[in-house]
């Protein structure tokens, strides 16, 4: 069994439906610890102590956030820029999160088409993620693909549902060591690992 | 009466009251049955601690009636009233039309005469507005539909005693007999042509309501800057009695008066406290005149007559049941309320009493068939508690309840989730900060010219003392999420706590603290969320000062939450130790330790708990590698 930790950032989770369905959806399964950084820290004092303990009783770190411009809203990097300490994330005598896995579950309004080369955003979701890709290559540990919900604002109820389900059931393959590490390299998200009907994906 | 036998008196009945009333509460019969059998046992059927005296003792107690219906105004807003128009007129109005006159019908079958069976049937209609309206607030159905519509007919009956006590003279059967009967012979208006007893009648009902909104609520402000509380529940029993002295004199119901009053100042500030003050005066009168009905019983009356009367018991209740569930029927009453609402209201009230004495005097009825009445009266008002036992134990369950818990909940609409007691610098910040998010606020306050003004401002601001159980109980506590307690005095806080612990124990309690020890003691009597007046803008002001020392902004500020954070853990900490010693030398400690910490946070220049903004040991690192570097190099 392994344990996750979901690293929650939204500064209006009142105003959003579908990681309300997320977290709605895992909530109560066993293993996960859902940590809510707005709700934890309001102010952004963050309890470096506390956050770096917490990292050191998971295997799987996953920062599930809405995708502000291009990234994560600003307490996910406050967090990283205290909590990632040299010499206890990264550096000569740095090895404690090393070979934990860790990923991004996002939501974002455009549709997986205007991430690519000839799209809007003319970047892929994976490479505005580099950023947190390379922090992970720096502290040792396995960044994996992330899970990501596409075109939010065109969701009706019935597909917030599908894809909390989906999220659901991914993190529960992963707190039963279900997903191999083949498996998941050949993937670009996590989605592919738990298919869901292809009309509503947007 | 001398002193001494009015003590022995006091004696006798508060005795039987404290005797029979747990005990019956006990059984599960309900407060007003212990009193009918606490006046059963004093009366001169068994103990014979009274005799006659007791019909005397019930026109006393009436007063209790009185301001019973003084509180229920007090408790009811003119929209709600508006709101039962239908019910009071359409059900009261045919209720009281329909019995009176299937009653006279009998009795004329039975060969009265007509006039004496019309006034039979319009005393009989009557229900007891005490009786019922106690046992449903008791058992918490007065906003039940069925409470609702039994409470509208009530009212409607208490009107209707008017043209009935002017209705009794024109039925007299023969020249009045003269006696002379203090209660109902020397009014004002006596003599008087009709036009002008019509016009004093209503010119002192447009006075009340008058008073009620010009007059009566200066009064009370001003009686209220005493902040004598004895001198304030004073003028509130100068208020109802004051009423019921002027409503008889021009030949009123003074139940009807004060019920009146009673609405025009319910929206009034001074509402719960006026509330609080009669209530306890009401209940023991209201007490004394069940006893008094219990008392009057003639057993020996029963003993020779048993089977007329019980007959006369039964099919009056019954027949006035019958009218009352055809008539639940036609208002749409569910089948479970309708059954409430028809046992409920199937005895005779009170106002019986009264009028049975009036029909006396005025020669309606011959006093060998009043004596029987007032027995089955009294008896029918004895048996409301048990019926209405056997409707909940026996006919309930067999239908189910299927209204359970109907929706009406804005009887009291001030039973909101967030109480704030005391209104100051600091409550007011915190409830407009609240109410600004659409918290909905009920505000008590001892300051009767800040009441005033907030008021006037759409506060829902209430005067009264927040740390009596009974302003409480009537704010709503019991149905309350959260009360912010943010009086002036430490002891009346703690005072507060300890009320809300004992009475309200689900009642989240947040409370204010003017410095470290008042936390402290506020922490020991098991307050979780505890504010100190001083400590947020003591520091903001300390980071303005660094700030204006040169400090980075960023910096001083975290340095201030750091610092509260600290402080608030040590003050957690301190609290729980009890011993005074001990306490000394820690709190030394605590403060040597937030020394340190300070001293530190200015030598380096640098937030002590933030490594990562802290290039050292990157620095370190980094030069170390080059040195590596150098020596390979050489070699």
């Amino acid at each position: 069994m392994a344990k996750l930790l979901i690293l929650f950032a939204h500064p209006a989770l009142e105003k959003s439906r579908i990681h309300k369905g997320m977290i709605r959806h895992i909530s109560q399964i066993e293993n996960v610890t859902m940590h809510d950084l707005y709700e934890e820290y309001p102010d952004f004092d963050i309890d470096v102590f506390k956050e770096q303990k917490l990292l050191l009783q998971h295997d799987v770190i996953i920062w599930q956030h809405p995708f502000y411009w291009y990234s994560a809203p600003a307490i996910i990097k406050q967090w990283m820029d205290l909590v990632l300490e040299h010499g206890w994330a990264y550096g000569e005598n740095g090895k404690m999160l090393q070979k934990k896995k860790v990923f991004n579950a996002i939501s974002c309004g455009g549709s997986k088409e205007v991430y690519s080369p000839t799209g809007r955003n003319r970047f892929s979701i994976s490479q505005f993620l580099v950023p947190f890709d390379q922090t992970a290559a720096l502290c040792g540990m396995l960044y994996l693909p992330p899970f990501v919900v596409h075109g939010t604002h065109r969701l009706e109820k019935g597909d917030i549902e599908l894809y909390s389900l989906q999220y659901e059931q991914l993190i529960t393959a992963f707190t039963n060591d279900r997903i191999q590490e083949e498996e998941w390299k050949s993937v670009t998200y996590l989605n592919e690992l738990c298919p869901i009907p292809e009309s509503i994906k947007s | 009466m001398d002193q001494n036998s009015f003590f022995f008196q006091a004696m006798v009945y508060l005795a039987s009251a404290v005797l029979m009333v747990p005990l019956a509460k006990r059984l599960g019969l309900g407060s007003v049955l212990g009193y009918l059998l606490a006046g059963i046992l004093i009366g001169p059927a068994l103990l014979g601690f009274i005799g006659n005296e007791g019909e005397d003792i019930l026109h006393f107690a009436e007063f209790g009636v009185v301001m019973m219906l003084f509180v229920i105004g007090l408790e009811l807003e003119p929209e709600l009233l508006w709101r039962l128009r239908k019910s009071i007129i359409g059900l009261g109005g045919l209720q009281v039309l329909i019995t009176a006159l299937l009653i006279a019908a009998v009795a004329m079958l039975i060969g009265l005469d007509w006039r004496q069976s019309l006034a039979l049937g319009m005393i009989l209609s009557l229900s007891s507005t005490a009786i019922v309206l106690q046992t449903m607030n008791e058992k918490g159905l007065m906003k039940t539909a069925a409470g609702q519509s039994s409470f509208a007919v009530l009212l409607f009956q208490d009107i209707a005693v008017i043209p009935m006590l002017a209705l009794f003279p024109l039925l007299s059967v023969q020249q009045p007999v003269a006696v002379a009967d203090d209660n109902h012979t020397r009014t004002l208006v006596e003599g008087l042509p009709g036009w002008a007893q019509t016009l004093i009648v209503l010119g002192s009902v447009a006075a009340i309501i008058l008073a009620g909104r010009f007059l009566i609520r200066p009064v009370f402000r001003i009686v209220a800057r005493t902040r004598l509380r004895e001198v304030f529940t004073a003028t509130a029993l100068l208020l109802v009695v004051g009423i019921a002295v002027l409503m008889s004199q021009v030949g009123l119901s003074p139940a009807l008066g004060t019920f009146l009053a009673g609405v025009v100042l319910a929206d009034s500030e001074y509402r719960h406290e006026l509330e609080s003050d009669i209530d306890p005066f009401k209940g023991l009168l209201l007490g004394l005149f069940f006893i008094a009905v219990g008392a009057s019983i003639d057993f020996n009356l029963v003993m020779e007559q048993p089977l007329l009367i019980a007959g006369l018991v039964l099919g009056l209740m019954l027949l006035k049941a019958l009218v009352l569930l055809f008539l639940g029927r036609i208002f749409k009453l569910g089948v479970d309320q309708n059954m409430l609402f028809a046992f409920a209201l199937c005895q005779v009230g009170e106002f019986a009493f009264v009028l049975f004495s009036f029909s006396l005097q005025e020669a309606i009825l011959p006093k060998e068939t009043v004596d029987i009445m007032v027995a089955v009266v009294a008896i029918s008002m004895g048996l409301t508690p048990l019926v209405l036992l056997i409707n909940e134990k026996l006919i309930q369950p067999y239908f189910g309840t299927k209204e359970a818990e109907p929706k009406e909940a804005d009887y009291i609409d001030e039973k909101n989730r967030v109480i704030i007691a005391g209104f100051g610098h600091f409550g007011n910040t915190v409830g407009r900060f609240l109410r600004a998010h659409g918290v909905g606020l009920t505000i008590l306050d001892v300051d009767s010219d800040r009441v005033e003004v907030l008021r006037k401002m759409g506060f829902k601001v209430f005067y009264g003392d927040a740390s009596r159980y009974d302003l409480l109980h009537t704010a709503g506590a019991a149905e309350a999420k959260l009360i912010i307690i943010a009086l002036e005095p430490p002891d009346k806080r703690l005072a507060m706590i300890e009320t809300i612990k004992k009475h309200f124990p689900n009642l989240r309690m947040y409370v204010r603290a003017e410095n470290r020890f008042d936390a402290y003691d506020l922490m020991n009597a098991g307050m979780l969320h505890v504010y100190r007046e001083t400590i947020d803008t003591s520091l903001r002001m300390g980071v303005d000062v660094l700030k204006n020392l040169g400090v980075r902004s960023y910096t001083a500020h975290r340095a201030a939450r750091i610092f509260f954070k600290k402080d608030e853990s040590n003050l957690k900490k301190l609290a729980s130790i009890k011993d005074e010693e001990e306490y000394i030398n820690t709190a030394r400690e605590y403060i040597e330790e937030l020394e340190t910490i300070l001293s530190n946070e200015r030598k380096d220049n640098i937030l002590g708990n933030d490594m990562s903004w802290d290039e050292e040991s990157l620095i370190e690192e980094a030069r170390s590698k080059m040195k590596e570097e150098k020596i390979s190099g050489t070699k």
